[in-house]
């Protein structure tokens, strides 16, 4: 996973509430055997006319969005299914980070997975910064990890909350499962005693 | 005594491997099921760091959100690559598979607590939000992204912030012609979409104790749209009486020793929520849903309402955005929309009670000429079993599909799928924007209200086919 230390870019505004994960990538994208190539695929009813053009007035679709790294969403972003291809496509995109007032628990966990930074601020900092990106004449934020402050154009700064071992996982691009492998001589221990606790959990399954 | 204790609470501290610093826990996972979908880049992800599965024995596999559910018919190119690649992985990796020609195939939802694989106290995840509906036997069950799939693959655990508890407590008798899916959907129109965002909501009161296991999945399995992790209700003896005799429930001895433990499951007295929600179904109506989000509920008697009546202006220019999709007016009755096509099945409503009520409204009447409706059960197992009591025959003489189990049209990914500016009443959980396919419009509604529909070729209160 890449690291996320600090991030300079166009945020393109999505002031929309409940963007779900439907929206992000339609289902029949869902049938790759693959975690790339899913960025053209972004909001696809969203951004293209069925016969496969662009929809002009579709955010991303407007210079300079067409770059966007970060994307500032409505309350509720990634609400609906598990598909870890919602990450996938924002990533493929090019996006690294999505502000919001508030995420759908799965999206929020599957995004640190693939090293991109969601960030919960409150509804005046979203106002804020939705109006910052929506002046497409200077729509750059930059989000600084380490310090955990958004950059805004104009000088100013917000500060934003993260769980530290999350922050620790991006700052270093860190893969969990290798960190987790760590501890396996604790999951030895803990299924020793569930064996001696709950003895049908080992033996009911095994047909 | 100790705290007194919910249910989530007793579950979730008899998993803590281990507390990390920040307060998050790895926690161990009891039972894994694994799909087609949301599993291939999470064992290539295992190959490339040269990991295993380390209890192979936990995770079952199904195949079911691509499949045809016509005999023979078609899948698509990417979508048979796609089960092959399962095939193969499951077979390197020593996990079971139940092939899609195997009765008891189907749905991952279906077949978890109709094969006794998911029983009270367990930690259960799936690659799929819906996973929430295994909560109905008092396990603690949720959807996860692939990484995760991953994560548990290899280490039998997963990284976990605690969830907060929300008790959503449902009182009053079930009115005549209404469900499960009204309660549910009458939950989440009270709660919202993010309601239960950060929560595992726990259901309970009389109008839930009332309902069959059946009907307790319908409703854990929509907690995840009201945003809630999970879903959960205690285990009692329905929940026993229905495990019991299940291929892999435990069986002699070993019965004895788990039915004591889960029998200590239920919250205890006093326990502590951080968010209530009181809900009186007394005098409802069926439901229906005239937006593209699951909160969006009005009662079938109802009407179509007007963004001019919304709170905020976000909720109003969502309201605008979502009426302009459905291709509604603002006024109109909610039973004088017509639909031209009825999807009965899915994780939500796939089961042998559904397809019983479906019959029922079914039975002597036909299927409206501009109707395509169609049945599709959620395993194997239901379709043999409506097949001994007559059900499919009472469905194919009035009209209806009688199809192969699968997750069909609830997410449109395989050959069912809707045109565009084709609207249906559904009984699955979703009605967001081309969920049932490109510019397709979705009311959400029961099996028997979609019966309904199909017979009147609109949106049809139920109770007037229910009576006799």
């Amino acid at each position: 996973m890449e690291q996320f230390r600090k991030l300079t870019g166009v945020a393109a505004p999505m002031d929309m509430i409940n963007i779900d994960t439907d929206k992000i990538i339609p289902k029949l994208h869902l049938r790759t055997i693959k975690r790339t190539g899913l960025g053209k695929f972004l909001f696809e009813e969203m951004r293209y006319e069925t016969d496969g053009s662009e929809k002009p007035d579709f955010i991303l679709n407007k210079e300079p969005y067409r770059n966007a790294k970060i994307i500032i969403g409505g309350d509720n972003f990634g609400c609906g299914s598990s598909r870890e291809h919602a990450p996938w496509a924002l990533l493929d995109f090019g996006v690294r980070c999505v502000i919001s007032t508030s995420f759908a628990d799965i999206f929020y966990n599957n995004c640190f997975k693939n090293g991109i930074l969601p960030i919960r601020v409150s509804k005046d900092e979203l106002d804020a910064l939705m109006a910052d990106a929506s002046d497409s004449e200077n729509p750059e934020l930059t989000i600084d990890l380490e310090e955990m402050l958004i950059r805004r154009p104009n000088g100013a700064a917000i500060s934003f909350d993260l769980e530290e071992f999350r922050r620790a996982c991006l700052l270093d691009g860190l893969d969990d499962i290798g960190i987790t492998m760590t501890k396996n001589a604790s999951i030895d221990t803990f299924e020793e005693k569930q064996k001696r606790d709950q003895p049908w959990l080992y033996t009911a399954a095994a047909e | 005594m100790a705290n007194p204790r919910t249910l989530f609470d007793k579950i979730w501290e008899s998993h803590v491997v281990s507390v990390q610093d920040d307060g998050s826990s790895l926690l161990y996972i009891d039972k894994h099921i694994i799909h087609e979908v949301t599993t291939p880049q999470a064992f290539e992800g295992l190959r490339n760091a040269g990991r295993k599965v380390r209890q192979p024995e936990k995770t079952l596999a199904v195949i079911d959100h691509n499949i045809a559910t016509t005999r023979g018919g078609v899948v698509e190119e990417d979508s048979r690559l796609q089960i092959e690649t399962l095939r193969e992985n499951v077979a390197a990796f020593g996990v079971q598979l139940f092939e899609v020609d195997d009765p008891r195939n189907g749905i991952v939802h279906v077949i978890g607590p109709e094969q006794g694989f998911t029983n009270p106290g367990n930690t259960l995840v799936c690659g799929d939000s819906h996973t929430a509906t295994h909560g109905a036997l008092g396990a603690l069950a949720f959807g996860i992204g692939t990484s995760e799939v991953e994560h548990v693959l290899a280490t039998q655990t997963l990284i976990q912030a605690p969830a907060q508890n929300m008790r959503v407590t449902v009182t009053g008798e079930l009115p005549f012609g209404c469900s499960a899916k009204d309660i549910v959907l009458t939950i989440i129109g009270t709660t919202g979409i993010g309601g239960g965002t950060g929560h595992v909501i726990e259901f309970a009161g009389p109008a839930i104790r009332a309902l069959s296991m059946e009907g307790r999945m319908t409703i854990s399995n929509m907690a995840i749209e009201a945003g809630a992790r999970a879903g959960l209700i205690a285990p009692d003896e329905k929940t026993f009486e229905y495990l019991k005799g299940r291929p892999m429930a435990p069986t002699g001895e070993a019965w004895d020793t788990a039915l004591a433990y889960w029998k200590t499951l239920p919250s205890d007295e006093g326990a502590k929520y951080n968010k209530e929600v009181t809900i009186d179904i007394s005098g409802m109506d069926p439901k229906v849903t005239w937006g593209t989000t699951p909160q969006d509920v009005v009662p079938i008697t109802g009407i179509v309402p007007d963004p001019k009546d919304a709170e905020t202006q976000g909720e109003r220019e969502s309201m605008e955005r979502a009426l302009k999709y459905m291709g509604l007016v603002p006024g109109t009755k909610m039973e004088d929309i017509e639909v031209d096509v009825v999807f009965i099945g899915s994780c939500t409503n796939g089961r042998i009670e559904d397809i019983r009520q479906v019959a029922k409204v079914a039975q002597g009447r036909k299927v409206a000429d501009s109707v395509q409706a169609m049945v599709v059960p959620g395993s194997g197992l239901v379709k043999q079993q409506a097949e001994s009591e007559g059900l499919d025959k009472v469905l194919l003489e009035a009209g209806f599909e009688w199809r192969e189990p699968g997750c069909s049209m609830c997410l449109a990914m395989n050959v069912d799928k809707m045109e565009p500016g084709q609207r249906s009443a559904s009984t699955s959980n979703r009605n967001f924007e081309g969920r049932q396919g490109r510019d397709s419009r979705t009311h959400l509604v029961s099996p028997a209200m979609a019966a309904a529909a199909a017979v009147a070729g609109h949106l049809k209160d139920a109770r007037e086919f229910l009576q006799d």
